[in-house]
């Protein structure tokens, strides 16, 4: 019998919260956790809002070793991996440890503290100073994004296949992917999967704003991320990170795991088209949730539910549209669609690991999210994007779906075990 | 042991080789049968006051010309080799890539640390000048997928493209994870990986690690398994290969197989637990369905640490015995490449499986007495070759290793 990956446990730090509850607190609830960047001074930026996370790293469990060594970002995934585990109930020193792997996906890595020790050693940018000993010495540890996935190796003792997958805003997605991967083939019983970003600083925001791909409603931040809304005007960058426990099921019910969810499907493509533009048939995105719906044996008229990428350009929520339609025809007018960027912002590579928690959240409690902050529907996005208020309904298969840079589209499948 | 190609479940049918030995396979090739050194004083920017004066540079490399003309500003030069690279390593292949169904080609590339130095420019602006002044291309040119995603889009490549960042794993693990596309529905990706972060702020951030030589003089920097060994030096460039699922098309195509292939993760500096190195190469092997007699040369990490080193010549000496297996590591000519540095190990290997020759390893001279290997010094030893087991190593604990079978392309001219 085929190997299936299942989630027995779930961590999350999010905008709005750190932990899955308050995490699924603020879903549940609609509220939305974007406001004025707080974390710099972004007063001299064209975008001066963000879904930044109220994050106190001691407070969260972390030693002052641990908070001086890693990046926010790690910060993040370490905090996600212990809660993860916690929860999954999973005793990993009944395991070997060459069968534990960890799959973590980042879109910019450790950029606050590549940017932060720029400053240091550029004296502000007036001057390099060329002491390399101004650097603090983790600086190295910043520069290689496979930091992030070493922390949560450190973490859990892993032996195993260990990888940061890092392709643009599909990260955590393609990591999940990954991570289900490993566990369907036979090279690890059990894996941490997810994905981290801490991408808050002044020249992520300085990037966006260059091609003007953020939202500029700095006077009314807290509904500035309005995916799938004719008055939309741009994405919300955000930071956070979920982390998942996969095991093989059959493990999982030998030991009696609370099982969210199964990984039963991914797809994934690439448009091959432009590095940021979307053509507007949406036809690899769609090529994608085909790949996934075949992987786990399901039919359109199988799914109940669609997490979008939704990131609140007016390409994207076009091209997925399309997407959905091409790939589910009549179904996609039939199944709720919403996109949680409305609420916890795009934080880029880990928002993708962040939806499938979501996702696997959304069966469990067989509560839909909604899209917050949709008041004026795009006649041209005519699905039912659950605006405002979530949705109590019956979950057996939902598909999350992303979108990046470098034209990668991703689809995962997950169903009520 | 596994000797039939339809048993592959990938072949490497194409390689492009932009490296400090050499811009283009046979170049490199030929540096590195010479023992010709890619390695000198850094030329890109003034390395005086730093304490690493030395690197890999590629010489002889500018992206005008061989990168298309609207790209060399939108990338940087990381991706700026990858594409040419690729370039390279497709026309190499000689596919007819019209032939193939495009959600069926992909490409995963490694990359360690992004575009470094367009990062640091782009900071430059962003401190000196403000926000407004950082340019558009910033978003699409630091980070790590750049590379992947200007190969798709060139080749028009709509499979499910990959960029694993495992640091100087990276090589083989993208080569790892395209073998696992090629078993699934792809039938071709373009796989391995560059890397070029010889800059200002990049020298700092490596110098960081604590791991490079700073040594002055260029053949005695870098020496591993050496009574010397005092670090590595740091290098940029790397290789692009062809992958593509065995058939009737591959046939006389093939440069070699991906016979094995295994990834662990070592941690028993922190947990006291014995290292993983031992136990990743005998996984590799089992895949390959190969007993360690098998294994005709070794293409070894080569760390050039006094630590890491002794735990390599463990673990080869654990898997094969002592002196029981040709050890070389031609790397000693390009210093590391990090992303582009298991990627160039594995297209040396593969010319070395086609041409029946174990390239030398130059620098180290006197052995440590832990490091009980037949490195292969002074000169190349030519030899008929079945396989090669080429181990990568990545900071912080990466650990890979993969068994590549000899393929069906005529040998060269050596």
């Amino acid at each position: 019998m085929k190997r299936r990956a299942v989630v027995t446990g779930i961590g999350a730090v999010a905008p709005g919260g750190v932990g899955r509850e308050a995490f699924w607190d603020l879903l549940s609830a609609g509220r939305t956790a974007t406001r004025r960047i707080s974390m710099f001074d972004a007063s001299a930026f064209r975008s001066q809002i963000a879904a930044e996370v109220d994050f106190d790293p001691r407070a969260a469990g972390l030693s002052a070793r641990e908070v001086r060594r890693m990046d926010r970002g790690a910060q993040f995934a370490v905090v996600s991996t212990r809660e993860a585990l916690a929860d999954s109930g999973v005793d990993l020193a009944g395991f070997d440890p060459g069968r534990v792997g960890v799959s973590i996906g980042s879109a910019v890595g450790c950029t606050m503290g590549l940017e932060q020790e720029y400053e240091v050693l550029s004296n502000g940018g007036r001057e390099w100073l060329v002491d390399h000993s101004h650097g603090v010495p983790h600086l190295y540890g910043y520069m290689v994004p496979s930091t992030l996935a070493a922390e949560v190796a450190y973490e859990v003792a892993a032996e195993g296949t260990v990888a940061l997958i890092s392709t643009g805003c599909t990260s955590g997605l393609d990591a999940v992917g990954h991570g289900m991967q490993l566990i369907e083939e036979g090279s690890a019983d059990v894996v941490l999967a997810g994905a981290t970003d801490a991408p808050l600083s002044p020249i992520t925001s300085a990037c966006f704003d260059a091609i003007t791909a953020t939202s500029p409603n700095n006077d009314d931040a807290a509904h500035a991320s309005r995916p799938f809304d004719a008055r939309r005007d741009g994405f919300v960058l955000g930071e956070g990170c979920a982390v998942l426990v996969l095991e093989d099921e059959e493990a999982a019910r030998r030991r009696g795991a609370r099982i969210y969810a199964r990984l039963s499907g991914f797809g994934a493509r690439s448009n091959a088209f432009h590095m940021t533009g979307l053509k507007p048939d949406g036809r690899e995105m769609a090529e994608a949730i085909r790949v996934a719906l075949d992987g786990a044996e399901l039919n359109a008229s199988d799914v109940d539910y669609i997490n979008a990428h939704g990131s609140g350009t007016k390409q994207n929520d076009r091209h997925e549209t399309a997407a959905f339609k091409r790939a589910l025809k009549q179904r996609a007018y039939e199944v709720p669609v919403s996109s949680i960027k409305s609420m916890v912002g795009h934080s880029l590579g880990a928002i993708g690991a962040i939806e499938v928690a979501a996702c696997a959240l959304a069966l469990d409690r067989q509560v839909v999210p909604p899209t917050a902050n949709l008041h004026h529907p795009d006649p041209e996005c005519d699905l039912d994007y659950v605006p405002l208020v979530a949705r109590e309904h019956r979950l057996d298969a939902v598909l999350s779906v992303g979108s990046g840079f470098g034209g990668f589209q991703s689809a995962m499948v997950l169903t009520r075990p | 042991m596994n000797t039939s190609t339809a048993g592959a479940a990938a072949v490497i049918t194409g390689m492009g080789v932009i490296a400090p030995t050499g811009v283009g396979t046979e170049e490199h090739w030929q540096a590195v049968l010479a023992g010709k050194t890619g390695i000198g004083r850094i030329t890109r920017f003034d390395p005086s006051g730093y304490p690493v004066r030395l690197a890999g540079e590629v010489a002889g490399f500018t992206a005008k010309g061989q990168v298309p003309a609207r790209l060399v500003p939108q990338t940087d030069r990381w991706t700026h080799l990858a594409l040419a690279a690729a370039d390279a390593a497709v026309a190499d292949s000689a596919v007819d890539l019209a032939s193939l169904p495009e959600y069926e080609m992909a490409v995963v590339t490694a990359s360690s640390s992004g575009g470094t130095e367009f990062g640091q420019h782009e900071m430059e602006r962003l401190y000196q000048n403000g926000p407004s002044w950082v340019g558009a291309y910033q978003s699409i040119a630091w980070f790590y997928a750049a590379t992947t995603g200007q190969v798709s889009i060139r080749h028009g490549m709509r499979g499910p493209c990959g960029v694993v960042c495992t640091e100087q794993a990276g090589g083989l693990d993208a080569v790892g994870q395209a073998r696992r596309l090629l078993r699934g529905q792809s039938r071709l990706v373009v796989t391995g990986g560059t890397d070029s972060s010889l800059c200002p702020y990049g020298l700092v951030a490596q110098l960081a690690n604590g791991h490079l030589s700073s040594a002055e003089d260029a053949d005695r920097a870098y020496l591993p398994f050496d009574v010397e060994a005092a670090g590595y030096v740091p290098g940029e460039g790397g290789a692009i290969l062809v992958a593509e699922r065995p058939g009737p098309d591959t046939q006389g195509r093939a440069y070699g197989r991906v016979l094995g292939y295994a990834a662990g993760f070592d941690q028993s500096a922190r947990t006291g637990r014995r290292p993983v190195l031992a136990g990743t190469i005998r996984r590799a092997l089992d895949d390959a369905r190969c007993v360690p007699d098998d294994i005709d040369v070794v293409f070894a990490d080569a760390a050039a640490d006094p630590h890491l080193d002794r735990v390599e010549a463990e673990a080869l000496a654990e898997v094969f015995g002592t002196h029981a297996v040709p050890v070389t590591a031609p790397k000693t000519l390009t210093g590391r490449l990090y992303g582009g540095g298991a990627a160039l190990d594995v297209a040396t290997a593969l010319l070395a499986l086609r041409d029946g020759v174990v390239p030398h390893t130059v620098g180290p001279t006197r052995l440590r007495s832990d490091c009980p290997l037949d490195l292969v010094r002074d000169a190349p030893r030519e030899r008929p070759l079945r396989t090669a087991l080429v181990v990568a190593r990545g900071y912080g604990g990466f650990t890979s290793a993969m068994v590549l079978g000899r393929g069906d392309r005529p040998a060269g001219d050596i």
